[in-house]
Order: structure tokens, then sequence, then C-alpha cells
């Protein structure tokens, strides 16, 4: 089986077919920097770092008044901190040269020899810098979404540290697994066009960990306020919406066919999922609600991103309307009987729409939208489900494991919660000594 | 004089204003608040969660007014404010010992209107 995943699919697919009479297949003459291929990563790159203070207000809108500044505060640090350890050592980890398959070398610390010629392993027509920095804003936003399940009752401090050991230990393994050269879950032919393991079921499965190990916040279920400030919320939807068409299209790593194919399957799969859940909301509860249709949207993202490189529009469509039902299946029932606190189902949506969409990549991929790809169930290969699963299962078991052990290493170290009384003030005031709103003009 | 507090259903206040204009009653302060009285309102849901004895939303008026409109207001309120259903609200009428205009330093009935 070949080696199939995102920068494969740039090495193998679209750039081979479609530049081939430019440079003829010699990837191993001096690579030659492709301008709309760069101009569009370098654009996809900013758009998905715009995502991340769009899930801030995501998650902001849907907390109470008094947290609403921790949680832009947290999501905008990640950018910062992550940032850091990025371009200091976790590039390297993540994609520098294999060591047994599960990590990367340390040889690119620094970013020393990561410049402006392309990388032929990961994208023959672009710098590789500009490989670097798109891969950055993946590293940004997953820690980001984990917070989803912590939200309004962990110490910031605690929240600094953990998220660096996280990336540290968790996302840098896992992304050199399935996307750095020599990775085993790559060499065993997982298909993961964006970030649905790497990203989604990672960071779902650590904040299952956290709603477990943190504790629900006093109140939970029937004493807390109902979310600040919706239109934050869809505010939010919108720009991740906007910002996953540069990490959907974007991961094509070039300017062709296949972005074009990325970009529109992404768009179709949040589409279907935005109405498949606001009419789930109408048969149970009487009325489509505004939450309901913009969790929906942004499971479908979710869904779609393993996807996105190997699916036809059809397909997206009904990759869409499973995330329309299983993580409101989710969200629904099994969040309220196992009684857990992920508070803005940071699990319930990127952890079960990430799960069903790297499953549904092993039954709707097919070979006729990406040649480097593969066929799935429907398309005659059923071994694909079963290389998608066992990717799937391995990622959610060490997320999960991983994620309840620097948990707990944190919490022993500087305790992961505020006090029962800095909860009841609100962590704006108690950890930031500031306040979203004033009262008076 | 009499301090009238009306707490009414956000939707009837348009009603409420319209009937006190009528009646010439112009000064009026508003507030929005929340509160519960016996009345269930409409469960809001979020994510499948039904929100459970929470508060609802309700408008506060406040008019202080001269003996001879107490009923007057009464009235007006009561006429835009009523359904007939629970939740419909209340209006407080409470003695009023002094009042005065910060412009003039007017006192009592003179200030009040």
């Amino acid at each position: 089986m070949l080696a199939l995943c995102l920068p494969a699919a740039n090495v193998l697919g679209e750039s081979v077919a479609t530049q081939s009479q430019e440079h003829p297949i010699a990837a191993a003459a001096a690579p030659k920097v492709d301008t709309g291929d760069t101009a569009w990563v370098l654009v996809s790159a900013a758009l998905v770092m715009l995502m991340t203070p769009g899930l801030a207000f995501f998650y902001g809108g849907l907390v109470r008044r008094k947290n609403m500044l921790s949680v832009l505060m947290q999501c905008l640090m990640i950018l910062c901190l992550v940032s850091l350890q990025w371009v200091l050592f976790g590039y390297s980890l993540s994609f520098g040269p294999d060591k047994g398959s599960l990590i990367g070398g340390l040889e690119w610390l620094g970013l020393k020899s990561v410049g402006m010629e392309p990388n032929t392993n990961y994208a023959a027509t672009i710098p590789h810098q500009v490989f670097m920095m798109f891969q950055m804003m993946f590293a940004v936003i997953t820690p980001a979404l984990i917070i989803g399940a912590f939200a309004e009752r962990m110490k910031f401090s605690a929240l600094c540290v953990f998220v660096l050991l996280w990336a540290t230990f968790v996302y840098d393994p896992v992304a050199h697994w399935v996307w750095g050269v020599g990775g085993f879950l790559r060499q065993s032919g997982a298909l993961d066009f964006a970030g649905g393991t790497v990203v989604h079921i990672n960071a779902g499965m650590t904040a299952l960990a956290a709603a477990l190990v943190l504790g629900r916040r006093q109140g939970y279920p029937n004493g807390i306020s109902p979310p600040h400030n919706l239109p934050f919320a869809v505010l939010g939807a919108a720009l991740l919406w906007f910002g996953w068409f540069g990490f959907n299209a974007g991961s094509a790593l070039s300017a062709g066919g296949l972005a074009s194919n990325a970009f529109t399957v992404t768009h179709i799969a949040a589409a279907a999922a935005g109405v498949t859940w606001a009419l789930l909301d109408w048969l149970k509860h009487k009325k489509p609600t505004t939450l309901g249709m913009i969790t929906g949207v942004v499971a479908g993202l979710v869904a779609i991103t393993p996807a996105s490189g190997f699916v036809t529009p059809m397909g997206a469509i009904w990759i869409g309307i499973g995330a329309g039902v299983f993580p409101w299946l989710a969200v629904t029932y099994i969040k309220g009987a196992l009684n857990y606190d992920d508070s803005l189902d940071a699990f319930g949506v990127h952890g079960i729409g990430g799960i069903w969409g790297a499953l549904a990549t092993g039954i709707w991929a097919c070979k006729a939208v990406n040649p480097a790809g593969a066929d799935g169930l429907l398309y005659g290969n059923p071994m694909q489900f079963w290389v998608q699963t066992k990717a799937v299962v391995i990622t959610m078991a060490y997320s999960f494991m991983l994620g309840v052990i620097l948990l707990n290493l944190v919490d022993i170290a500087m305790k992961l919660r505020v006090s029962e009384h800095e909860e009841r003030v609100g962590l704006d005031l108690t950890q930031h000594r500031e306040g979203a709103y004033t009262l008076i003009d | 004089m009499k301090y009238i507090i009306g707490i009414i259903q956000p939707d009837r206040l348009d009603e409420v204003l319209k009937r006190l204009t009528e009646r010439e009653i112009h000064l009026v302060t508003v507030s929005n608040v929340v509160g519960r009285g016996r009345q269930k309102g409409i469960a809001e849901v979020y994510r499948s969660h039904k929100e459970q004895g929470s508060l609802l939303k309700k408008v506060k008026l406040e008019i202080a007014v001269n003996e001879a409109y107490v009923e007057l207001t009464v009235d007006a309120i009561t006429a835009g404010a009523r359904t007939g259903s629970i939740g419909d609200g209340k209006i407080f009428v409470l003695d009023l010992p002094e009042c005065i205009r910060i412009r003039t330093g007017e006192r009592g009935g003179e200030a009040i209107g």
C-alpha cells in the first residue's frame, strides 16, 4: 500500500499530474518554486491562523459573561506559545528526519535547514518555510480546540504549562506518525488529507480526558447560565468556516484540481451538516436552534477534513449528514447519560465528528478524485476502512491516555483548577484582573 | 405622591407606553430585569440542554405621580399589559415622601410632573 497522506497527496498526485511538462518527474533535480502554489499556501496559512481567533469567539460566546476574556485569552496565548514551541523544536519533532517511525529528529531545531528551498518530501513546489508556517497553524489550533472541554474552571498558569507539554508529547508525535516521512501511520496507508486524526480526534480525545480529570463545573448541569452571546458564537463559526477553506484546500499544498476538490467538498459537507443538525433539533425540540445549526456546520467541517482530498461532492453530502447525526446524538444523549461536563462539546463535536470523518474517508474515498489516494469501502476496497479504523483507534488511545497522564502531572505540580471561590467570581477577574464588559459607559 | 412599579412581560412594553401616553403620563423609567413568579416561561434549549428553573426576562417600569394620576397610571399599565395568562406581571404602589427636580431645585408635587 502506498504511503498516502497530505504531503504524499501533493508529491505523488497533483504536482506531478499538473506540472509534469514543466518539471518532468525529476524530483531529484533542483526543485523549483511554483509561484501559484506558493501564493495559495501562504494565503491558506493566514486563513488557518484566523481560525484560532474564530474559535475563540465561537467558544467565548458560549460561556458566561464572567469567563469571556479567559476563553479569548487562552486561545490567543496558545497561538503565541505554540508558535514559539513550533519554531524552536516542535516542527523538527513533527516533520524532522524520522526516528524509528515514531518521532522526528532534532536536526531541524530552531528551523535549521528549513529555508526558502522546497523540501521535496513534503511539498516540492513551495518553499520549505511556507510548508512549516502552514503546519504551524494546525499545531496552534489543535490544543486551542481542547479548551472547550475545561472552559470556565482551568487555572491560566496550568493551562500554559499543559499546552506546551501536550504540543510536545501528543501533537508532535501524532503529526509525525500520520504526516511525517517515515511515520508508521503514513506507511500503513491511512488517509488523512487535512488533519482528521492529527487535529480533531487528537484534540477531541484529550478534551474528553480533560472533562473527566478536571470534573464538572459547580452547578452543572442545571445551575449553569445559558451562553452569554450567541451572536459571537455565530461570528466565530463563520470565521471557522471561512478559515477551513485554507485548512482543507490549502492541504493540497498546490493551487490546482486537488485544492479545488477539497474546497468544494468542504463547503458541501458544512452545509449538509448544518441542515441536518437544525432538522434534528426541530424534530426533538420543536424548533431549529441557531446554536444547533452552527454546531452542525462545525461538525461537518471537522468530518470532511480527513476526506477532503479523496471524496466526491456527493460523498461529501453523506459525510455531512453523518456529521449532523453522530455528534448530535453524542451531545444530546451520551453526554447527559455519562454526566461528564465537556463544557463546550469539544469531544462531542471534534472527537465524534473526527472519528466519523476518518472512518467515512475509508467508505467514500475514490481514486477517481485523487489517484494518489485509495478506493474506499463503496469503491470496492473494504480494506481501506480497516486501515482507517486502526489509525482512529491508535490515535484515540494515545491522545486519551497521554491527556490523562499530562493533566494529572500538571495537577500534582500546580493544581489544574481554580478555587471554588474563583470559579464563582469568574476567570476574567480572578485570572486576568479584567472584565469583558463594563456596565456603565 | 406615589411611586408606581410595574413588572410586565417584555412584549407588552409598547402597548403599555401607548396607554400611558394616551393618559398624558409621559415620565417613566424602564429597565430590563430578570425574575420569577408563578409562571413557567418558554424553556430555552442549547445543544439539546433544556434550561430549567431559570429566571425569566421581564421589563420594569417606574413612574412617580401625584395622587390624581395613581388610578390612571394603574389603568394604563393594566390595560396595556394584561393578556389573561399567568405571567402578566404585577403593579406595586408605594408612598413617595419627597421628589426633587435637580435642575431647578423644585420639590414635591411640582417637581414630579
